[in-house]
């Protein structure tokens, strides 16, 4: 690769240990230094992801994740802590990073990868790592980068058990390898296979697998050693048993050439249906009215103490387990900050629990204070 | 005898158990040895038609049956045969 890319005398001190590596060296860092890597999902494989890839000097490193920083995720997600409770993951990440590593670039999306920003986001990168916690994405992944031709560098983890493999890669002599679809052509049907918010995960293991994952990107990225591509890693936590299987294109897999609607592919069309909702103003007039109704917020405890509006608090991690503390016979307003969090909580208690009487305050605790300020000015 | 390497989203319809020994010359004779001890396994590993399930791999030692001989594939004394379904956590 090009020698124009110089490194600072600081840049050299930092990457000092990769650079004596005999057969990585200079070059190897250069490439890293050159690459732009996307990650997808800043949660507990992430975590080690980024940090370690920040850590290694990789030039460009875009995060894509539309969640806040929750309580529940500090058990694993090791790129955050307690003061980042609440904030975007992606903003929380970047800050946390830049600090490790001034010289490099952080490019951040708070939002869904979806159908129709995939192509768009992707398509400057030169390598993908999924670290998302769902079918859909994991497909819409594997598509866009296959569609896109970039290597998808993958891992997945469930309690215990790990995964890893470097898919869709085109080696030195043009050769791509196997993708996703190879693998598994359909997903199992939903509930089959429970994500880690169901199903939990021992809170070490997306380290030892996110580590794995960086290892592979880094080994894409500089062309040093043998990636997994047509390899696939399963690693046992319980039994320290690993396996490394081979996997190869299969000829009946059909061809990506355009995304598809990943929701409907994977059965979960359901669990988007509409939620009810109600604005700041519609929830004045119920509480003006003197309607029995019930109010629950979902923030974490220490946004609640900075300011409520008398609700009871349930934290989203813990609304399926509390849930028996939700009325059913009346209606029930829940909020957040802004709105994401509540829906997400109507939105399992619909589902696992049937309730039919929650209302997602628009906007959120935010919208709400900003409206009674409005009112007080007018006053 | 051949070992089935149970993954942990299947442990739980076999009592937990991460190793089971099978009878069976082929894949197919180990599998269903399998769904006849464990049941409430067989519905996530074959489908209504008998076809095991796409989102299932099955590997006899490394390699996946679908590049050797699929059901057919025999075993020997002492065949490692791994289930390797698909698992999507990461973020959350």
């Amino acid at each position: 690769m090009s020698s124009n890319t110089a490194f600072s005398k600081e840049e050299l001190a930092r990457y000092n240990r990769h650079i004596i590596i005999p057969g990585f060296g200079i070059e190897a860092q250069q490439k890293l230094k050159e690459a732009k890597v996307l990650v997808v999902g800043s949660g507990g494989l992430g975590s080690p992801l980024l940090l370690y890839l920040a850590a290694a000097g990789v030039g460009t490193i875009g995060i894509v994740d539309f969640d806040v920083v929750d309580d529940s995720n500090l058990q694993r997600q090791v790129l955050f802590g307690v003061s980042e409770v609440g904030k975007p993951k992606v903003e929380a990440a970047k800050e946390r990073l830049q600090q490790l590593n001034p010289h490099i670039s952080i490019l951040t999306y708070n939002t869904q990868l979806t159908s129709q920003n995939a192509l768009d986001i992707i398509k400057d990168y030169d390598v993908v790592a999924d670290g998302t916690d769902n079918f859909p994405t994991r497909y819409l992944v594997n598509d866009a980068s296959v569609i896109l031709g970039k290597p998808n560098v993958y891992a997945s983890i469930f309690q215990f058990e790990g995964q890893v493999s470097v898919f869709n890669y085109t080696d030195a002599s043009g050769n791509t390898g196997p993708n996703y679809r190879d693998l598994y052509p359909t997903p199992p049907p939903p509930g089959l296979v429970p994500n880690c918010a169901e199903g939990g995960v021992l809170g070490v293991l997306p380290g030892i697998i996110g580590s794995l994952q960086a290892n592979e990107v880094i080994k894409v990225i500089t062309g040093v050693g043998e990636t997994l591509s047509g390899r696939f890693f399963v690693f046992d936590a319980l039994t320290f048993e690993s396996r490394t299987l081979n996997i190869k294109k299969q000829a009946n897999t059909p061809q990506v050439t355009k995304l598809m609607d990943y929701e409907q592919f994977c059965g979960v069309k359901a669990v988007e249906r509409k939620i009810k909702e109600i604005t700041v103003e519609e929830f004045e007039e119920w509480q003006t009215s003197g309607a029995d109704i019930q109010v629950i917020d979902v923030r974490e405890p220490v946004e609640y103490a900075e300011v409520n509006i008398g609700a009871l608090l349930i934290p989203l991690g813990k609304v399926s387990e509390r849930a028996t503390e939700i009325a059913r016979d009346k209606k029930v307003v829940v909020h957040c900050k802004m709105g994401g969090r509540s829906a997400k909580a109507i939105g399992e208690l619909e589902e696992k629990a049937g309730y039919d009487n929650l209302y997602n305050l628009k906007g959120g605790i935010t919208a709400w204070m900003q409206y009674q300020q409005q009112k007080e000015l007018a006053n | 005898m051949a070992t089935v390497i149970i993954p942990t989203p299947l442990r739980k319809f076999t009592g937990q158990k991460t190793k089971l020994e099978v009878e069976g010359s082929s894949v197919k004779e180990a599998i269903e040895d399998l769904a006849l001890n464990f049941p409430d396994l067989k519905k996530h590993l074959i489908d209504d038609n008998g076809r095991l399930r796409t989102f299932v791999n099955i590997f006899v030692g490394d390699d996946d049956i679908r590049d050797l001989q699929n059901e057919s594939t025999t075993l020997k004394d002492g065949s490692v045969i791994s289930i390797i379904p698909a698992i999507a956590g990461g973020s959350h």
